[in-house]
């Protein structure tokens, strides 16, 4: 987390002075579920970082692959893991409840207390 | 040179305005706001100002577009009364948060309901913690002087907060008085012209106005806002040495009227004060040592001054044209305001607070004259019989 300023260091009002500077808020702190990447399912549709609201999905442009999260920047909303099409195919032909940990998911929200690396 | 015209209140406002020549005004027709706007108005279509002129559904979007042409970087103004203003309400906030510069023409009328559209101080008491500077006026004079000041103050860089110019709804706002005209050149060059340091039109440094602010800055933005507060308390005193100088005239924070040797003292604000400078007169020639303190600057509150200038007194009584519902005493926020200033600095004396005018009941000379009698008697005794009275209710 960046220092906090005090209130003669920073703009009257609310006012943000500079443009484009929205990448040094770490809304990362906000998540309270974490996404979490299972590659070996991935197909690199591209469908997660083309919805993600902030931006946290993390591409190889190079080679054209989905790679991983931003998690300074991830709210962990999870709207990556229901657009993703592998989690969508799975979640239709699982018959039994699906775990949220499930491994045949792409992408599984984890609880952030309970994550282990 | 300046000239003597014959004006109501209103259209005192309203030479001003043109005489100010703002960038955009927006504004939305209330009683008894309206003829103010509306002299205005004619002097648009008349191409005798350059003001964009924004006629709008509401007061609340009237106070929405006041704070995004100031964002923009214009000089605005607006005005109104009473449920108008609280229409505004929530706008009125983000001004005075956002830090814009808007100068506001208030015609204090009676905030419904039962409806009324008269004059009482209702509508702007509402507005005291808001994060405006109030200003009041006794008459069309100070209105028009008050406002040409009020651009300087509010667009001050140490301040840049909005400003309320406050005058008795059509006690003064509809009562033709004789009113002292300055040159157009000589307002144009007090009020100077604006630049502001922030623009949303600099397109060469994009920047924000108005975005989210949590926990982690809210906080430091209000401590911004008491830090202007402070500083407008210095700025509106230097505006004021400056208008003196330029114009002839003799604003402070205050008008003290027959006070230096008073031994009782009444303190009201806007017109009732010229009516209560009359009473003054009259019992000062029965050699009654009687005065009268006339607050201009009611945000903020400028209370080592009103102490020191009340200290000397044996009993003081304030005049309420509002009541503060549920306050200690159900008394009036300028009594509570006043009594804890004096308080707080051990200024200890007999004070009473008298309730008056509320939905434009007439206060007459010979109501304030008992007043005075009545506090001439708690000097003589020490004892305060009633805290809060309200005077000629039936
Ligand atoms: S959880 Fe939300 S914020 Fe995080 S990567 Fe997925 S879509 Fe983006
Ligand atoms: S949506 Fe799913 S499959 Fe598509 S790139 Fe993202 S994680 Fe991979």
């Amino acid at each position: 987390m960046a220092e906090l300023k005090g209130w003669r260091d920073i703009p009257i009002g609310g006012m943000i002075l500079e443009a484009g500077n929205a990448t040094e808020y770490p809304t990362g702190t906000w998540r309270a579920f974490r996404p979490v990447f299972g590659e070996a399912e991935c197909i690199h549709c591209f469908q997660c970082w083309l919805f993600c609201p902030d931006s946290s999905i993390l591409v190889d442009p190079e080679n054209e692959k989905m790679v991983g999260f931003d998690l300074e920047h991830c709210k962990g909303c999870g709207i990556c893991a229901s657009v993703c099409p592998v989690n969508a195919k799975v979640i239709k032909k699982a018959d039994e409840e699906l775990a949220q940990d499930d491994p045949r998911l792409c992408i599984r929200m984890v609880e952030e207390g309970k994550f282990q690396e | 040179m300046s000239k003597f015209e014959a004006l109501a209140g209103n259209e005192a406002v309203a030479t001003a305005m043109r005489q100010i020549n703002p960038d955009v005004v927006a504004a939305y027709p209330i009683t008894p706001q309206t003829s103010t706007v509306q002299t205005f108005a004619n002097y648009v279509a008349d191409g005798l100002v350059d003001t964009e002129f924004v006629t709008v559904e509401s007061e609340h979007s009237a106070m929405s577009a006041c704070v995004g042409a100031s964002a923009a970087g214009a000089r605005v103004m607006t005005a109104t009364s009473a449920n108008g203003l609280a229409l505004m309400w929530e706008i009125v906030y983000i001004a005075a948060s956002t830090r814009c510069p808007i100068v506001m023409g208030l015609v204090n009328r009676a905030l419904s309901g039962p409806i009324n559209i008269h004059c009482d101080h209702s509508d702007v008491m509402g507005m005291r913690d808001s994060g405006w500077i109030i200003l009041f006026s006794e008459n069309g004079q100070e209105a028009y002087d008050n406002l040409i000041q009020a651009v300087r103050i509010a667009e001050h860089p140490d301040v840049l907060l909005p400003v309320a110019v406050c005058q008795d709804g059509f006690i003064t706002s509809h009562g033709m008085e004789r009113v002292e005209i300055y040159e157009d050149a000589d307002v144009r060059a007090f009020v100077g012209e604006y630049r502001p340091q922030w623009s949303l039109l600099d397109l060469e440094h994009p920047k924000t106005y108005g975005p989210l602010d949590f926990y982690d800055y809210y906080y430091e933005h209000k401590r911004q806002q008491v830090e202007a507060m402070q500083h407008a308390h210095r700025v509106i005193q230097e505006v004021a040495e400056a208008f003196n100088r330029t114009f002839d005239r003799d604003y402070g924070l205050f008008e003290p009227y027959r006070l230096e040797d008073a031994e009782v003292a009444v303190v009201v604000a806007n017109s009732t004060a010229g009516t209560a400078k009359v009473v003054v007169d009259r019992l000062r020639e029965e050699g009654l040592k009687v005065g009268l303190l006339k607050p201009r600057v009611f945000r903020p509150f400028p209370a080592e001054e009103l102490a020191e200038a009340l200290a000397h007194l044996k009993a003081v009584a304030v005049m309420d044209r509002s009541i503060s519902f549920g306050a200690m005493g159900n008394a009036g926020p300028l009594f509570l305001e006043l009594a804890a200033a004096l308080a707080l600095r051990g200024v200890r004396m007999p004070m009473a607070d008298y309730v008056y005018g509320l939905g434009g009941r007439d206060i007459l000379p010979r109501e304030i004259e008992s007043v005075y009698r009545d506090m001439l008697r708690v000097a003589e005794t020490g004892q305060v019989e009633r805290m809060v009275t309200y005077l000629s209710v039936r």
